[in-house]
Formats: structure tokens, C-alpha cells, sequence
């Protein structure tokens, strides 16, 4: 029994890591990892946001008629946006400005509406919350991990701090085409690990 | 409990519920977070403006605004303690940037010389037109723009070094520099 909550939270973590295997989010990814800190703060947002929603879908299951789910799903991860966006906007200025458009993009994030379908929707309160960390902490784990590549590639740092000198960096990993590139060869890593 | 029926009834009744429930939880959040939003702004740019000036006692309660087209200039004028004028931050927006809006405030002392400058919202490529926060304080050839007087040295990318790659978004902070001193050179208050 105890086993099987544990599974549910390792389940996001590496088995069904949403951005490396489920290949879910791209869009966040892509865009906010040009540094660690970035990826980590996008992560934590949407690490909120999923296990919020998911508490509130499971508890609302039985209530939502089938045919409206959608849109009521829609509702309910808007709000727990909205309400992240607004206390970022107070207590942690700097992050609200450099993640800027893409705090109300966690929205349409497929993850976040994808694990209230799949999962919120069809088990526990107890499980969908694990369900969320699981799934939130995969989020940030790869992002971060996205973002430590990046930023070490292109300007030589590792969360600011420096690691060689900012001239000898790949520029190409701050912008779009190096986000690909790593991107790229970090699900390759991540299916050969699997697979052993 | 059994899953409720998709008529019509219910599908109206649930949807209405759910979206009555989310607009009160966001008038509350919003209500909560309204100062310190507020407060942030504010400590921000009273940040910048204390970074871009020599020491001083006060500033312009309201600040002297010039629009024009998209771009905008707001002038803070700042007094020491015998009221006597020691230099102005002007705040000022340009579209030019390679992303659009870049929004940059700059310090003048009395006789006009860039004290420092501090980019307050910028758009520009990572890596590139982002480093125009550091690239044009940085004394290395003829990048360092702290110290020069835009009466004397005009803000083109013929007097200043460019960032290399970022020509677009040099010649718009540049502009929007040289567009700062306008302004404040307009509002020098009479001795």
C-alpha cells in the first residue's frame, strides 16, 4: 500500500517524467530555461498549479457532468493561475518579470490539464495531490536540469554563478536553437537510462 | 456519490457554480495582493532613480512627462537640502528596441554628464540585445557611456561602441539616452 502512494510520486519523477518522456510542455520549456533559475522558478509555478488543480479537480469529479469537463477543468486551473500570478507579482518581483508572459501560458500547459484528465479525475484527493508533487517535481527537475545546461553552455554560469569566462560560451545555448539542441540530447540520456 | 447527469440543467448549474467560486477567490487574492503590488512598483522605481543620481535630499513630487508618438519621457528633478539643483532622472520609452518596447532610466548631474543608467524593461535576444544593461557601463574601448556629456559626445553608434551583433537595440538605447537628454536639458531648472 504504501508502496504503490511512493510509485505515484517517483511515477512523475523519472517513469513518466512529463517533459522528457511524456514530451509534454514544450512550449515553457523551450522558452523559459535560457537560465537555471529561470527553469526552477517556471517548475515551481507550475508545480503549484498542478497539485492546486488537481486537488480541486478530484474533489469536484463527481460533481462535473461529463460534458462540460473541459471547460470546467479550464476554469478551475485559470483561477489557481491567476491567484499564482498575483502573489508572485507582490512577494517575488524579479522572477514575475523575467518568466513574464509565460506565468498566465501554465494555462494551456497540456501537463496541467493533461494530469486533471488523466488522472485527477478518475482517483482519490489523496492520490491526484501526490499525483500533482510527483508530476510538479518531474516539471522543475527537468527544467532546471534544461536550464543548468543552457546557461553552462552559453555564458559559462551555473545559477549566476561563474564558471569560466562569459567570452568562451556557445551563445547558441541561450537562444531558441540551443533549447532544441539540448532538449535533444537530454531525452536521448534520459531513453538510454531507461532502458538500462 | 454517482456522477452527476450531462443534462442541461446540471451542465448550467455546475459551470455557473465553478466560475461564481473562482471570481471570489480571485477578488480576494486580488484585493490582498493590491498594496504590495502597488509597493513593489514603486520601491522598484525609486530603486532606479536613487541608483542613477548623486546623493540627494529630495526629489519633484510629480514628475515633468513628455509624450510623443510612442515614445515618452518622464523627467524626475532632484534638490539637495539647500534646494539647490544637483542633477535629474529621466525615465524614458522607446519602441525602437529589436523586440520593441525598451524602457530605460538615465542620471544627468548639473552640467549634464551621464551619472549611470539602469534598464527598467527590455524585450531584446538573450545573449545579445539583453546585454544592453551592462555592455554600455562597462569601460572597455568606447562602450562606456558613464561620464559623457550627449552635448558634447551625441548618443550614435559613430561615438559609442555598439554591442557586437545587436545593432538594433545599440541604436535604440542610444536614442532613447540621447532622448532623455533632451528632456532633461529642456527642464534644467533657472538658477
Amino acid at each position: 500500500m504504501k508502496n504503490s502512494k511512493l510509485k505515484i510520486i517517483t511515477n512523475g519523477l523519472i517513469k513518466e517524467n512529463p517533459t522528457l518522456v511524456l514530451i509534454l510542455g514544450m512550449c515553457p520549456t523551450l522558452a523559459t530555461t535560457s537560465s537555471a533559475a529561470n527553469g526552477m522558478g517556471m517548475g515551481l509555478a507550475t508545480l503549484f498549479v498542478l497539485v492546486g488543480s488537481n486537488i480541486a479537480i478530484s474533489l469536484l469529479k463527481n460533481v462535473i457532468p461529463d460534458q462540460v469537463r473541459i471547460p470546467a477543468y479550464v476554469v478551475v486551473i485559470a483561477t489557481f493561475v491567476s491567484i499564482i500570478q498575483m502573489l508572485m507579482e507582490a512577494y517575488l518581483p524579479a522572477l514575475y518579470e523575467s518568466l513574464g508572459i509565460f506565468i498566465p501560458l501554465i494555462v494551456v500547459n497540456c501537463i496541467v490539464l493533461g494530469r486533471a484528465e488523466a488522472f485527477a479525475s478518475k482517483n482519490t484527493v489523496f492520490d491526484s495531490t501526490l499525483d500533482g508533487l510527483g508530476m510538479g517535481l518531474g516539471f522543475t527537475f527537468s527544467l532546471t536540469l534544461l536550464g543548468t545546461v543552457r546557461e553552462f553552455m552559453g555564458t559559462g554560469k551555473i545559477f549566476g554563478l561563474s564558471i569560466f569566462p562569459e567570452n568562451y560560451g556557445m551563445l547558441v545555448f541561450v537562444l531558441a536553437p540551443g533549447a532544441f539542441i539540448a532538449l535533444g540530447y537530454l531525452i536521448a540520456i534520459m531513453n538510454k537510462l531507461k532502458k538500462a | 456519490m454517482a456522477k452527476l447527469k450531462s443534462n442541461f440543467k446540471n451542465m448550467v448549474l455546475v459551470l455557473s457554480a465553478i466560475t461564481m467560486f473562482a471570481a471570489f477567490a480571485l477578488a480576494s487574492v486580488y484585493t490582498y495582493t493590491k498594496e504590495p503590488i502597488a509597493q513593489a512598483k514603486i520601491a522598484k522605481q525609486q530603486n532606479a532613480i536613487k541608483n542613477v543620481l548623486p546623493p540627494y535630499d529630495h526629489i519633484d513630487a510629480e514628475p515633468i512627462v513628455k509624450t510623443e508618438g510612442q515614445e515618452s519621457t518622464k523627467t524626475y528633478r532632484a534638490y539637495d537640502k539647500d534646494n539647490q539643483f544637483v542633477g535629474s532622472a529621466v525615465e524614458t520609452v522607446t519602441v525602437r528596441g529589436y523586440n520593441g518596447r525598451v524602457n530605460i532610466i538615465v542620471g544627468f548631474d548639473k552640467e549634464g554628464k551621464i551619472i549611470d543608467y539602469f534598464v527598467l524593461e527590455q524585450n531584446e535576444t538573450p545573449g545579445l540585445g539583453a546585454k544592453m544593461g551592462e555592455w554600455f557601463k562597462t569601460p572597455k574601448g568606447k562602450q562606456n557611456i558613464k561620464g559623457l556629456n550627449p552635448a558634447v559626445t551625441s548618443m550614435t553608434v559613430k561615438n559609442v561602441d555598439a554591442i557586437t551583433a545587436a545593432t538594433i537595440s545599440s541604436k535604440a538605447f542610444l536614442g532613447a539616452v540621447q532622448n532623455a537628454y533632451d528632456s532633461y536639458s529642456a527642464n534644467v531648472p533657472e538658477k
